[in-house]
């Protein structure tokens, strides 16, 4: 009998989300099953308070690391449930399955985030994924919604395809799929030049790339965030882009450490590309959606830079950003959901107008959160994009950041159109807004997570630096 | 240690009272949020009760500062990031200490001219405007280049509300020029400091790297990436273009804020970052930033003579005015320096006048355009009087402040380059031209039919309108107890910039040279 100590929390989460789907046979009140997941996720959380430690020779690690995206997954997952309540109800999908689904794709990343070995990474990936393209397509009514799940189911079977690919190559070269192996081995051998191996970093890299929405993998998120249901588009819009950049702190810091000029060259035309496409193409966007899948795009590129500089410190960069960006955006998605109310969408930007006036609690924390976006400090966002750049400078990488600060200067045209339109335009039509107390709560923690660390962000630098250190 | 040693200098007795200055108006904004919108017209009073208590609270600073040392005075610092070595680090020297009182009154004058024209959303108004002073004050007071950042940063939402939400016809895009043109530059300085702080060994500290030599490379590429805010902000041609728009657009608060502190806070950039941190790279850029100035004061000049709109024609003049600031900053020598940080203030007290003026009699006709007045001076005979103040100060006639700012940056001007000395002086020509036609065509000529019957000031106006004046004739006849704050800080910069050990003199710089 191994010792189960470091996978207990998965272990847990595995027993309760399959409880939540046999509750969700007795149980008739979704709120409850709703309420029972977020138990769940808080459950979770305690327990991995203990998990310390590498379980299964050294395919399942619970580090410090590990433990930094667990949280986000967690905060993501408890920030989704609560924007989720009332509005199943609205978009008529008030299903338990949907409750189980969430705790099973964010099972699928924790899984991810602890992989040591690449088959344990592919099967947490997997798990993810399939949960969250039932997830895009839950609206079964909505042509849209099916669009998005079909089209993110197959361009995720290319990404995971790929995967494969890569990992088969990979251990095809070194002959091993354990990601300290894996750089053991090209230490030892030199394997730093070689063709193949160099292959194998570019597929593993286009399937990464593909789960973070970068250019030019990103062909699937706008239609996917805009289609999806609003709350499974804030879910993942954070969560599997952290769980991607959770594996390719590990895959390319770790396995490939030796081939830092290599990944370096690929992946930084692939960060600039991101930022290019993701903000120049946001400007022209009407659907708020949709824009803010082009903007998840751009934040991707951004957070890439802390990987590019390739150093702890930009790795501890990219889980404060990914913090940051948890938050910011389930926050703005959370303003986002409370427009739609019965038949009125409240997806396109003109729906804002005059918010401001008619409500103006909900337009001044849309304000903060867009504000966040667009790294304007006091707001959380500046300090995660400061931490970002400073790494990616500090490691040589300045006109890089250059590209970066210039893209982000552009950002600021589309998140300020909403404030714009909220504060400086009058409402055409009233519009009401689906607000519950469970939106309420999540709002408060995304505005209080985008001020705490816009002000005082000391604390959370610290732990992702102390986090970093044991990886 | 330094530390007590320094604060027993800036003598407070140990009260945090840059904090509290930064602070306050942060308080009266969080308490008018709480006030029930039924009860909105408190808003203003809040407003100005908080406002006055932050001006009161400055005045010690005013008469405690210990003029005989360019050390920093008032000093507070407190770990506040420890992980990236930031500091909450605040401190006032001989060339802050005046803008920090100045934001601290116009503040007030802002509440005060706004009293009764902000009829929507007057809350949030006050909200904003309290906070953009408390944003102002911040700038100047902050010793930590990180937290000078966030308050340079923070300050453009407020502003980008009060112009956007309370400005005129064509706010919006005021707005947003404003924001982009002045986020681009800030971004920009951003990757400067973050190149500086890395190079000094993770250290934001302003008053160490002040004292760092760096190669004369990195100068050269930080002064530029400076130079993309601070110019934008100042503004220097040619990246003036957001200024008439956002002053045009803005209410009149928005315009006396922009006008009497915000644009000062480009030129303290240059004085308190370019020049003493990248002494060579400055030096070797004056020649360039000299030609800059001169471009801005002559066709900043030119410009407004060709104006209709009254806004715009004093936004245009900032232009010019603020070409005779970076003008005497570059010319790198005292007469200049002073004249430069001088005209700064005199530029904040004349033109924010102007801008409350223009405010005063705005709120009775809702006009801009200067066609639309005409007689004024026969309805209005109080207010003519106090504006042809604010008119004459603007051209620096002896006895005003203008006269004597615009004189020191002409004679440090001349010592560093005639051509540059001769042509701005013409500026001065220009703008006797153009603010004498204004005042002739608002106040004298036919009286308009859209200006008959219209009231004069009254007593709240008055208590808007007069401080400018007081300080107009202050500084004018007795400039020493402003200049007197600055002799030594200025002298203290000066050796560092014109330091001889320096090395890396440049090609231009010699060129620059021979011309003299």
């Amino acid at each position: 009998m191994p010792d189960l100590g470091p996978i207990m929390p998965e272990i847990v989460l595995t027993v309760l989300a399959l409880l939540v789907l046999v509750a969700d046979l007795v149980i008739k009140r979704t709120e409850t099953i709703g309420l029972m997941s977020i138990i769940a996720a808080a459950v979770v959380a305690y327990t991995m308070q203990g998990a310390q430690g590498v379980a299964f020779n050294g395919m399942f690690i619970s580090d410090g690391y590990s433990m930094f995206f667990k949280m986000i997954f967690i905060l993501n997952l408890i920030l989704t449930v609560l924007i989720s309540v009332k509005y199943i109800k609205i978009v008529r999908v008030n299903f338990g399955e949907y409750y189980s689904l969430l705790l099973f794709s964010t099972l699928g990343m924790m899984i991810m985030a602890s992989a040591g070995d690449l088959i344990v990474l592919y099967l947490g990936l997997e798990l993810m994924a399939l949960s969250v393209y039932i997830l895009a397509g839950f609206i079964r009514y909505d042509m849209k919604s099916n669009e998005a799940a079909l089209k993110y189911f197959l361009l995720g079977a290319f990404a995971s395809a790929f995967l494969l690919y890569g990992t088969a190559l990979v251990y095809g070269m070194t002959g091993t799929t354990d990601i300290r192996g894996i750089a053991d081995y090209i230490a030892r051998n030199g394997l730093a030049n070689n063709q193949m191996l160099l292959l194998a970093m570019i597929f593993i890299a286009a399937a990464f790339s593909f789960k973070i929405a970068a250019v030019p993998f990103h062909m699937w998120a706008p239609d996917t965030y805009e289609g999806a249901p609003t709350s499974v588009t804030a879910y993942m819009s954070v969560g599997p882009k952290a769980a991607g950049f959770a594996v390719i702190g590990r895959v390319f810091l770790v396995a490939f450490a030796g081939l830092k000029v290599e990944w370096s060259a690929i992946l930084i035309p692939i960060a600039i590309l991101t930022m290019g496409v993701g903000n120049i193409v946001a400007l022209s966007q009407t659907n708020i959606k949709r824009m803010l899948a082009y903007s998840s795009i751009a934040h991707a590129g951004y957070a890439l830079l802390g990987i590019i500089a390739g150093t702890p410190d930009g790795m501890a960069s990219v889980m404060v950003y990914m913090l940051v960006y948890a938050f910011m955006n389930i926050g703005a998605f959370a303003v986002i959901i409370m427009l739609r109310s019965g038949d009125f969408k409240g997806e396109n930007i003109t729906d804002y107008e005059g918010l401001a006036k008619s409500h103006p609690l909900a337009a001044g924390l849309m304000l903060i959160f867009m504000f966040s976006l667009t790294g304007i400090p006091p707001t959380a966002g500046f300090m995660g994009k400061f931490y970002v750049f400073m790494s990616a400078i500090q490691a040589g990488y300045t006109w890089v950041v250059l590209i970066a600060v210039i893209f982000s200067a552009i950002s600021a045209y589309f998140y300020l159109r909403i404030v714009m339109l909220m504060y400086f335009r009058e409402p055409k039509e009233t519009v009401e807004l689906a607000s519950s107390p469970a939106i309420g709560l999540a709002l408060a923690v995304a505005v209080i997570g985008v001020l705490v660390i816009g002000i005082i962000p000391s604390a959370f630098v610290n732990i992702a630096k102390m986090a970093v250190a044991g990886f | 240690m330094e530390q007590t040693l320094i604060n027993s200098m800036g003598s407070t007795m140990g009260f945090p009272i840059l904090s509290t200055l930064i602070f306050l108006p942060v308080v009266g904004a969080a308490l008018i949020l709480l006030i029930n919108r039924a009860n909105e017209s408190l808003a203003k009073w809040a407003a100005l009760l908080f406002s006055v208590a932050t001006f009161l609270v400055s005045i010690p600073l005013f008469t405690n500062f210990n003029k005989a040392t360019h050390e920093m005075q008032f000093v507070e610092k407190h770990a506040w990031v420890p992980a990236w070595n930031i500091n909450y680090h605040l401190g006032l020297d001989g060339i802050s200490i005046l803008f920090v009182l100045l934001s601290a009154l116009v503040a007030i004058l802002c509440v005060l001219i706004s009293w009764n024209s902000v009829k929507m959303k007057s809350k949030e108004f006050f909200i904003s405007i309290l906070i953009v002073e408390s944003a102002m004050i911040g700038v100047f007071c902050s010793l930590d280049f990180f937290l000078f950042y966030i308050f340079w940063e923070a300050m453009l939402i407020p502003m980008y509300l009060l112009i956007g939400v309370w400005g005129g016809p064509n706010r919006v895009y005021a707005a947003v020029k404003f924001f982009l043109y002045t986020l681009v530059g800030s971004v920009l300085m951003l990757v400067g400091i973050i190149t500086l702080y890395l190079y000094a060994g993770r250290n934001f500290d302003i008053v160490a790297l002040s004292k760092m030599i760096l190669p004369y490379d990195m100068q050269f590429w930080l002064f530029w990436a400076f130079f993309a805010a601070f110019a934008v902000k100042v503004p220097m041609f040619p990246v003036h273009t957001w200024l008439p728009d956002a002053h045009t657009e803005a209410p009149t608060a928005g315009s006396v804020i922009l006008a009497a502190v915000l644009i000062k806070m480009g030129a303290y950039g240059f004085l308190r970052f370019s020049l003493p941190m990248l002494p060579e790279a400055s030096r070797a850029m004056s020649p360039v930033m000299i030609v800059l100035s001169v471009i801005a004061i002559i066709y900043g000049g030119v410009i407004c003579l060709a104006q209709t709109d009254l806004k715009r024609l004093i936004a245009y003049s900032s232009v010019s005015h603020m070409g005779f600031v970076t003008l005497g900053i570059f010319a790198m020598n005292v007469q200049g320096m002073e004249g430069g940080i001088l005209q700064m203030l005199n530029h904040g007290i004349v033109t924010g006048g102007l801008f409350l003026g223009v405010g005063a009699i705005y709120d009775r006709t809702h006009t801009r355009q200067i066609s639309d007045y005409g007689g004024v001076a026969s309805v209005m005979p109080i207010f003519s009087a106090i504006f042809i103040i604010y008119t004459l100060a603007s051209i620096g006639l002896p006895a005003t402040n203008g006269f004597v700012g615009e004189f020191l940056i002409l004679l440090g001007g001349f010592r560093a380059s005639q051509w540059a000395g001769v042509l701005s002086a013409s500026g001065i020509i220009i703008g006797a031209g153009y603010m004498l036609w204004l005042y002739q065509r608002v106040f004298f000529m036919e009286t308009n039919q859209k200006v008959v019957g219209l009231a004069d000031v009254n007593a709240r106006e008055m208590a808007a309108l007069l401080p400018m004046v007081v300080l107009i004739f202050w500084i004018g006849i007795y400039p020493t107890d402003f200049l007197g704050f600055m002799h030594e800080s200025v002298r203290h910069l000066l050796e560092r910039v014109n330091d001889g050990s320096a090395r890396g003199i440049s090609v231009a710089h010699n060129v620059f040279e021979s011309l003299k």
